[in-house]
């Protein structure tokens, strides 16, 4: 039985490291809930965009909180020709066919990876690497407290981007009803591309909060798209809100299951609400039905 | 008319009779003169070498395998194997993955495609499912890194391991840090044990468990954790809850990393970070990129002799070669370096006699702090761990004092 004064710290420590959680699926909700398709390359791309910010920091110095000018508009013009040049072409309209052609991307980013800046685990040391916040006695470290008011707030943009632009409106209009929106005009390819574009620069926002208080190397993707996967679905495909708040609990869940039940069966409680939320509740917290 | 033909022709070259005379002695010397030397060429030792250098030990796995290359590049650079007429070691390499399966599947396939020997596999469990594939066909098999005790134990007569294994360590860390502790009079009473999930994590913090007792030192709490582990506070919560005066982490590089960097973060103070086989701890990667919460931190490791020119020019060259010098690549450059030895002395790639050779080795020139080589059921005895400290930025050497650079700074100042 842990120590009742670590318990608040640890669901504190579980809510920032939610925060990283939520940035990580925001993208992939968002991708979910125009294309109805699970991007398989969604680790591979985060991956990426950690290797962007690594290279910034140590070639040219930039800070990765600097790097969300370049590293997120950068990101999403990758997301874009992606879309545009590869996915959209090579899957002829077919969802099983774009999610075997993101898998297949998510193989090649990896082991081009792999070849190109090798396996080894590399990190940045920023100023402010080992600077605390305390809150209720508990030090929290300053980048996990940025990467939670960042997840926030990328999540506040997103939602205003989908409910006051006419981008947004042609989104939800194409997620919608995909025929009809197309009848009145809307270029179907082009707002694909720019929601998968849109997906893919969420990657690259979290990849500056993330790497000042983690390490990168190829297979880092994996670590967190299984995790995003399940905050999907707790929250309910294609909702902002929905990322938020389920990447929140499953931070606090994972955190006090590290606490209670031992620190390697600490994701049971994950992977649990996982399955129950599969069987009493399979639209997620904040999903519309089907 | 005919005799001035016959003749220009024979003034150009040589009689039909000569002629004949000469092809049949190149063809005889063909047959018993050359063979040594065309076997050679068209027979090269193959040295199979499977690592994980995907999966979520990569960066190890990579690393064994750029040591054992360098070590096949130097022995064919010095002239291969001299007593088979210099014959080249070709490299077959495979990834395991990190999954012991697939290991032994790779041990398949090099031995049907003719493998003479094998270097493998970095962590425990892939090593001890490669060597037992391995001996099925007798195949020589070198273990570079993996430190289970199971891996010499089950009577393999083709499995050898050049370096020391987790008991060994255990045994020798535990026996240190009573000496360390016991100088500085006697300050650390406590320990808490973080280590990974795995055989080698699980395995050494076992060892651990029962013998820190033994110097008086209570263990207070041994926690395990996953690997990945994507976040290391409420591991750094449980550490400052207890106050245990020393922290022993035993895990893979990228969680030490973590989990050093959370310490530093939850202003964790403790006498001192006791690392056993730590991951990180004896890195130059992580020294040098966190150098503040490397520094002080201690380990029981795989290191080499750093008063050996032999080790001090491997460095040198391994980095020159832009590898940083970790001891997977000197493990792994050994493990092959000790196997070329004994197809050295076997003179041949016959199996048994290859055994034999590595049964009987006295090979010494490694660098390492281990004397000459003397098998014991396939595991190397002189092998053993040094303590090491980060000092300034720089790893040094602190026990047995024979090898050590540096004098031992305890309790750490955090």
């Amino acid at each position: 039985m842990p120590d009742s004064a670590i318990i608040i710290p640890s669901v504190l420590n579980g809510l920032t490291t939610g925060g990283l959680y939520a940035l990580v699926a925001l993208g992939l909700t968002l991708i979910y809930g125009v294309l109805h398709i699970i991007n398989f390359a969604h680790g591979a791309l985060l991956m990426l965009g950690l290797y962007a910010v690594y290279f910034l920091n140590v070639q040219f110095g930039i800070d990765p909180y600097v790097a969300l000018l370049i590293v997120p508009p950068a990101m999403f013009a990758l997301g874009y020709a992606l879309q545009r040049g590869i996915i959209g072409r090579a899957s002829h309209g077919r969802d099983e066919n774009i999610l075997l052609v993101t898998l297949g991307l998510s193989i090649i980013i990896e082991n081009l990876s792999l070849y190109f800046f090798r396996s080894d685990t590399r990190t940045v040391d920023t100023p402010y690497s080992f600077d605390v916040v305390e809150i209720f006695g508990a030090f929290l470290p300053y980048p996990k407290v940025v990467a939670f008011f960042g997840a926030l707030i990328t999540a506040a943009l997103l939602w205003l981007l989908m409910s006051h632009t006419d981008l947004g409106r042609a989104i939800r209009a194409l997620a919608k009803e995909r025929k009809g929106a197309q009848l009145v005009g809307i270029n179907a390819e082009h707002v694909f591309a720019m929601s998968f574009g849109l997906g893919v620069a969420c990657l690259g926002v979290a990849a500056c909060l993330l790497l000042p208080s983690y390490y990168v190397n190829p297979q880092v993707g994996g670590g967190f798209v299984l995790i995003a996967f399940t905050i999907v679905v707790l929250g309910g495909m294609g909702s902002f809100v929905g990322a938020l708040i389920g990447g929140l609990i499953i931070g606090v869940v994972e955190a006090m299951g590290g606490l209670f039940l031992g620190e390697s069966l600490g994701q049971l409680g994950i992977f649990l609400i996982f399955i129950l939320v599969l069987i009493f509740r399979p639209t997620g917290l904040f999903g519309a039905k089907a | 008319m005919a005799d001035t033909k016959t003749t220009k022709t024979n003034s150009s070259g040589i009689r039909r009779r000569e002629f004949l005379a000469t092809g049949a002695a190149a063809l005889a010397v063909g047959v018993t003169g050359f063979p040594a030397v065309l076997r050679a060429q068209a027979a090269p030792v193959k040295i199979g070498l499977i690592h994980p250098v995907s999966g979520f030990i990569a960066f190890s796995g990579s690393q064994c395998r750029a040591g054992a290359e360098l070590a096949i590049a130097d022995i064919n650079a010095a002239g291969g194997i001299k007593s088979m007429g210099g014959a080249m070691i070709e490299a077959m390499l495979a990834d395991s993955q990190g999954k012991p399966d697939i290991g032994a599947a790779e041990v398949t396939k090099m031995t049907e495609a003719g493998v003479h020997g094998l270097v493998a596999g970095y962590s425990s469990a892939i090593s001890l499912a490669t060597s037992q594939e391995a001996a099925k066909t007798n195949t020589p098999h070198v273990v570079d890194v993996g430190v289970s005790d199971s891996i010499v134990s089950r009577g393999l007569s083709n499995t050898f391991r050049f370096g020391p294994g987790y008991g060994k360590v255990a045994e020798m860390a535990v026996a240190n840090l009573d000496t360390i502790n016991k100088a500085a009079g006697s300050p650390a009473k406590t320990a808490m044990i973080v280590h990974e999930e795995s055989l080698f994590g699980t395995g050494t913090a076992e060892l651990l468990s029962k013998q820190l007792p033994g110097i008086g030192i209570e263990v207070v709490d041994v926690i395990k954790h996953a690997n990945p582990t994507r976040d290391f506070t409420n591991i750094a919560l449980q550490i400052k809850s207890k106050k245990p005066d020393l922290i022993i982490p035993a895990n893979y590089y990228n969680e030490y990393v973590l989990l050093a960097r959370t310490l530093r973060q939850q202003k964790i103070e403790a006498m001192g970070i006791y690392s056993v086989l730590g991951g990180a701890a004896s890195n130059l990667q992580f020294v040098g990129e966190f150098p503040e919460a490397a520094e002080m931190i201690m380990d029981c490791n795989h290191w080499y002799d750093p008063k050996s020119d032999v080790a001090l020019a491997r460095r040198k060259a391994a980095e020159a070669a832009g590898l940083v010098y970790t001891y997977e690549v000197f493990l792994a450059y050994n493990a092959v370096a000790f196997l070329a030895d004994a197809i050295e002395r076997a003179g041949s790639t016959d199996q048994d006699a290859i055994n034999a050779a590595m049964a009987s080795s006295t090979w010494d020139n490694h660098g390492m702090p281990y004397g000459p080589t003397k098998m014991v059921n396939g595991q190397n005895e002189g092998a053993q761990p040094v303590n090491t400290q980060v000092q300034k930025g720089e790893i040094e050497v602190i026990y047995p004092e024979e090898f050590a650079s540096a004098e031992t700074v305890f309790p750490m100042t955090m």
